[in-house]
């Protein structure tokens, strides 16, 4: 593959992992990632079935549901973050301090809708600082977002230390406990389900979406096809604030009071549910239909825990644990090859060393 | 030939921004002892009590325990790297400590730090082999193994705590015992910090980590093992961390699941803070430890001007960008002078 | 030749190389004798580099015999070469920029004292007293970050000697150096010789090579031409080697009518790159930027196109002038273009052909704002066809594509967006001769249509092939420009080199 007058000494090949979807006959279609989180999801529901006989019951298919909801919709815009190469640590602190925010709002007298937007509008807001650092002073995403996840949450400690807020209007918390009317499906996920499609359509079938796939890809080639890198970036962190706020007033209503500490510690089950769900840490590669696939594993998963009398902790392992794996089992084929072509080549020095050395006198 | 003087205007390199750039890497530490100083005459005027010996004395002891963390966090930060697990280490460490006592009150304190440190290495082990083996960005690694372990140490401990009365006078002594007056933690920190500033200027492993995140593929081609010498960056931060460990039950007494929760964003503040690259390859463990000294007397000094130490964490956070935000400005100044000459190349 | 008696320090026989269909190197030679200065010159893309990396353990020749005083020698990775005496200064060094110039000096190896520890004092000394030998001042203990390239070409070279290497390979060493600085590395090079090093000395400027070497090697097209003592050989018989090849058929020049200025790049300046360059580019028009790598061809390109800013002048498209740094306005202008770096640059190596073939042109694709499932591949299939590529399937991904084909993607998906302006930088870099022949047939035809396009070449026959004006860049200005009847091979590498002031 290599020019050879392009390869200076330090350069190395890139060291991308090779594609994923690499083959395209039936074969590769059954070894494509998401084919593989069917199979997880349904080894989950077959476990979570084998612990409770209500696990495929409509009503507990609404908690599965109610768990990962905001999770779920904050995971939508990271993907397309990670996608680009970048990362966005910070998606839960966000939540939280958004709720904080919209409970202070309504505690001072502001009415609940206009509180709730502003909530949102402050996600944005957020989510604009981190781009800003990111695009425009050029720091990288990842110890920026660990800065601005210690940072907003610790804002909203500030504001918010020790009590909650509570009394929000019982027709807005309802839809934090109850479904949507004549159907077993929270709004929470509901609202996932209709931006998730959303999502699909933007990145895998817009001019948009095929320049994030591109940025992420190699950057300094999209760049050179006129796509407008840094914006395209800085509006993608304000998006992902933006729902991230979304999901801190969700997360409000659902538990019906405000605390700083909401949600804290979730960018793991977020991130988690972006790399399981196949998108490259890399960037440049990746599906919104996996992203979807991962959250129904998860959720699966946690309430199967949960009925299976697994205390909350060592879901956190096993959280932790899918995580570690979905990273590492793509890169088993790299490291296969590397391993192979080592000794592959140790083996034509040998090969070569033969002949030339009985040539020299 | 009129190109020369051309020539000479066109590339002639602008060495004196480099210059002042290069003063104020240098001078770090310089910089945050200012600091240092500004903020505890800020504090003591307000406050007398602020430079009262025993708030001197919690101040130390507190920022003992993020320096040590420090010491492995800059290791890891100068490859290029990052451990977010720290603070899960310490917890499990600390744990592991006390259950220790609980079961063999009698053991000596050697086997104790030994044990604390097995833990923490172990835990390092599985964070350096997943980085170099399977190739996976330290970053999700360790944020995967920063819930791992917080959640084996939660399972582990359930709701039980290990109080200070389950643990001998001797250990204990530890964390509130000082020699004229400046407690053992922070003559422990002190030293630890000592030995390491200096290990990292005199051998050739510690020259390979700088030299690994300067320029990674450069190290390479250099014959610099990188793979070994990440890995073993990761084993001596969780080494170090799991020793924090055992420091920080002889400073508080008591350990149940949550011990350290959320230590890896100080002690990343205050390894960056304290002059460390984000991006590797530069900085030193004294500037770190003076980092985690300024970061904890900031929210002592916070707490004696009245702004409720439930900032603490937001102040952490916004230091921690405008640390990156400064060296990032510095390395701007420093760019137009490279780009002049690079930019001038094929 | 006066050494024939011992054996030479370093000797390369036949070496072949390829990347893929790339012959880049088909028969390498050189020797290389204890104190001698031999120069390797040869046009871009004539295996210099190829040959260096050979020698640097970098590449592992196909065929061929490396011999080392004699002995023969197989390098695996670059830790063996430096084993086996042989030190390489790249054009640009790979320092540690965190690192001081002694630690860079001795990386790996530092003299230690007891306990392992690091003697720095030791280090520090020898490092000085390499700097002593060379007769230079440079500060051990500053960090090598913003050192200037000739320094840093100094910390490798003292590397190099307390390595003990015998030969010392420098790679294009002058390229970024002022003329003092030149003269400063002309200075160590004989300090070197006069040690017994041998050194390869690889440039294009052919007065520093008279200047400075005893035997002169010149390659051409992957092969070696011809190694003869300095005194045997005048600037124009080297410079008859390194282009004397046959005008083939591979330029078919369509006369097309010139229409009015499209392009008018107009004083532009960019600090360190290129100085006050001014030219037009009418409809019709083939106009050649031709000078040698660093000459600032490509930053030139780079900044009409937007990639990079200018500092001063002004660039007009179409009578509309081009806002400095945005590669969109210049896209919305008309104008394309096909990258130096095909691989970085110009394609999205991951993606697939027909999404690389659409990239640019997803706003004219689009219905309704999405991309119609099918609509791209028909675009794509559509231009692919009218400028025959060859591929299995449009859904692989475009690295699957010869370096050829890999260049026929680049260029349909700029024409797919009709540009008026069409900038091409080094067009046929590293492509095979048959589809070379395809692109200059494509570039003319898109001429005739009225298209500007303005080419970037270092190979010379396409330059003089292709081209109706030509402009030579040397050290970033425009030394002369030729009509395309006045126009020779000769007169243009002179330009280019720098030898211009009679004609001038």
């Amino acid at each position: 593959m290599a020019d050879p007058e392009d390869l200076k000494p330090g350069d190395e090949v890139p060291s991308r992992p090779p594609p994923r979807h690499k083959l395209h006959s039936g074969l590769g279609l059954l070894l494509r990632w998401e084919s593989l989180l069917v199979v997880m999801l349904g080894a989950t529901i077959a476990y979570g079935a084998s612990v409770s006989p209500y696990f495929l019951q409509s009503t507990n298919l609404f908690y599965i549901c109610l768990n990962v909801g905001e999770v779920a919709i904050m995971a939508l815009p990271l993907t397309l973050i990670v996608i680009t190469g970048e990362i966005d640590l910070s998606v839960a602190s966000m939540l939280g301090l958004c709720g904080v925010a919209m409970a202070e709002l309504f505690k001072h007298g502001w009415p609940i809708w206009p509180a709730m937007i502003a909530a949102v509008l402050l996600g944005a807001v957020l989510g604009a600082f981190n781009g800003f650092l990111v695009t425009r002073v050029g720091l990288p995403s990842l110890a920026v977002t660990i800065g601005t996840l210690t940072l907003y949450r610790g804002i909203a400690q500030g504001i918010l230390p020790t009590d909650t807020i509570g009394g929000f209007p019982e027709h807005l918390t309802n839809i934090g406990v109850v479904p949507i009317p004549g159907t077993h499906v929270p709004y929470s996920i509901a609202f996932f389900g209709a931006l998730a499609v959303v999502f699909a359509v933007v990145l895998h079938a817009t001019p948009l979406g095929r320049a994030i796939f591109a940025i992420g890809a190699s950057q300094e080639a999209a760049f050179f096809a006129g796509i407008r890198v840094k914006r395209i970036k800085f509006w993608l962190y304000v998006l992902c604030g933006m729902l991230s706020g979304f999901a801190g007033v969700l997360w409000t209503l659902r538990f019906a009071s405000a605390r700083y500490d909401a949600a804290i510690g979730q960018e793991l089950y977020v991130v988690t549910i972006v790399l399981l769900g196949g998108i490259s840490i890399f960037g440049g590669r990746g599906t919104i239909a996996g992203v979807i696939l991962a959250v129904a594993v998860l959720g699966c998963l946690q309430t199967a825990l949960t009925a299976d009398l697994v205390p909350a902790q060592d879901q956190q392992i096993v959280v932790g644990a899918l995580l570690l794996a979905s990273v590492i089992v793509p890169n088993a084929g790299d490291l296969y090859r590397r391993t192979r072509d080592r000794l592959r080549s140790a083996e034509a020095r040998r090969h070569r060393a033969g002949p030339v050395q009985a040539e020299s006198p | 030939m009129t190109t020369i003087a051309e020539e000479k205007a066109v590339r002639e390199p602008h060495t004196s921004s480099h210059h002042v750039a290069e003063i104020l890497l240098r001078f770090r530490e310089l910089g945050i002892v200012l600091a240092l100083v500004l903020v505890v005459v800020g504090a003591a005027i307000v406050n007398t009590n602020f430079v009262s010996l025993t708030n001197v004395q919690q101040i130390l002891s507190g920022a003992a325990i993020i320096a040590l963390l420090a010491i492995g966090e800059t290791i890891v930060i100068i490859t290029r790297n990052v451990d977010l697990s720290v603070g899960s280490v310490l917890g499990i460490s600390a744990y592991a400590t006390g259950v220790l006592y609980v079961h063999h009150p009698h053991v000596s304190l050697p086997v104790v730090f030994l044990v604390a440190c097995g833990v923490g290495l172990a835990c390092g082990i599985v964070n350096g082999a997943v980085v170099t083996i399977a190739r996976v960005p330290s970053l999700v690694v360790t944020l995967g193994t920063l819930y791992i372990i917080r959640g084996i140490d939660g399972a582990w401990a359930g709701g039980n705590q290990v109080n200070a009365s389950m643990l001998p006078t001797s250990f204990n002594r530890i964390g509130y015992g000082t020699v004229a007056g400046i407690p053992y933690l922070a003559i422990i920190a002190g030293v630890a910090v000592a030995i390491a500033t200096y290990a990292m200027r005199s051998f050739r492993t510690a020259r390979d980590f700088y030299a690994i995140g300067s320029d990674p593929p450069a190290a390479r081609l250099a014959g610099i093992p990188v793979g070994s010498r990440v890995f073993l960056a990761f084993v001596l931060s969780g080494g170090i961390a799991g020793i924090a460990g055992a420091v920080w039950l002889s400073l508080y007494g008591s350990v149940d699941a949550i011990a350290g929760v959320g230590y890896e964003f100080q002690v990343i503040t205050a390894v960056v803070v304290g002059g460390v690259a984000i991006f590797g390859g530069s900085g030193t463990v004294l500037g770190a430890a003076l980092g985690a000294l300024l970061l904890n007397t900031i929210n002592s000094a916070l707490d004696v001007v009245n702004i409720s130490s439930f900032w603490t964490s937001a102040i952490a956070g916004a230091l921690l960008i405008a640390a990156i935000a400064f060296d990032r400005l510095i390395a701007v100044r420093v760019a137009p002078a490279l780009r002049t000459r690079r930019s001038s190349r094929g | 030749m006066s050494n024939e008696l011992a054996p030479p320090l370093l000797s390369l026989e036949h070496a072949e190389k390829s990347f893929g269909a790339v012959h880049a190197l088909e028969d390498g030679i050189v020797d290389l004798y204890a104190g001698e200065v031999h120069g390797l010159v040869g046009e871009n893309g004539a295996g210099k580099s190829t040959l260096v990396k050979i020698l640097a353990g970098v590449h592992r020749p196909d065929a061929g015999r490396l011999s080392i005083e004699g002995v023969e020698a197989i390098f695996d990775n670059a830790k063996q070469s430096q084993a086996a005496g042989i030190a390489i200064i790249f054009q640009e060094p790979t320092l540690f920029p965190d690192l001081t110039v002694a630690e860079n000096i001795f990386v790996g190896m530092q003299p230690l004292k007891r306990f392992r520890r690091i003697d720095g004092r030791r280090m520090r000394r020898e490092a000085r007293a390499v700097f002593d030998q060379l007769g230079v001042k440079l500060d051990p203990d500053r960090v090598a970050r913003g050192l200037s390239i000739a320094d840093q070409q100094l910390v490798e070279i003292a590397k190099a000697l307390t390595t003990n290497a015998r030969v010392i390979v420098m790679d294009e060493p002058t390229a970024a150096l002022t003329m003092t600085e030149v003269d400063r590395l002309f200075g160590i090079v004989a300090a070197l010789r006069a040690r017994g090093n041998a050194v390869l000395f690889v440039s294009h400027r052919l007065e520093e090579i008279f200047a400075i070497c005893q035997r002169v090697t010149v390659m051409r097209d992957g092969r070696h031409i011809l190694t003869r003592a300095t005194e045997e050989l005048t600037v124009q018989s080297v410079i008859r080697a390194m282009v004397g090849r046959d005008m083939d058929a591979l330029f078919p020049k369509v006369e097309a009518e010139r229409g009015e200025v499209v392009l008018k790049v107009d004083r532009l300046t960019r600090e360190g790159a290129f100085t006050d360059v001014s030219f037009e580019v009418r409809r019709g028009e083939i106009v050649a930027l031709a000078g040698l790598v660093g000459a600032g061809r490509s930053e030139v390109a780079r900044a009409i196109f937007g990639i990079d800013r200018w500092d001063a002048g002004s660039v007009e498209v179409g009578g509309r002038r081009l806002k400095p740094g945005s590669p969109t306005r210049a896209m919305g202008a008309g104008v394309g273009l096909v990258p130096e770096d095909r691989r970085q640059q110009g394609l999205v190596m991951d993606f697939s052909i027909e999404r690389n073939v659409a990239l640019a042109s997803l706003d004219t694709v689009r219905r309704a704002g999405v991309i119609p499932r099918g609509a791209e591949r028909r675009f794509a299939r559509d231009w692919a066809l009218r400028l025959q590529l060859k591929y299995s399937r449009l859904t692989n991904p475009v690295w699957t594509l010869s370096g050829g084909n890999q260049q026929k993607v680049v260029l349909a998906k700029w024409l797919a967006r009709k540009p008026s302006v069409l900038i091409v930088d080094e067009p046929t870099r590293g492509i095979d001769v048959g589809t070379k022949a395809e692109v200059h047939r494509l570039l003319s035809e898109l001429a005739a249509q009225g298209v500007a396009v303005l080419m970037i070449s270092s190979e010379l026959p396409e330059v003089l092939g292709m081209a109706d004006r030509i402009l030579v860049l040397f050290e970033g200005r425009v030394t002369r420009e030729f009509a395309r009847a006045d126009a020779t091979e000769d007169a243009i590498m002179q330009a280019a080199t720098g030898i211009v002031d009679q004609a001038a």
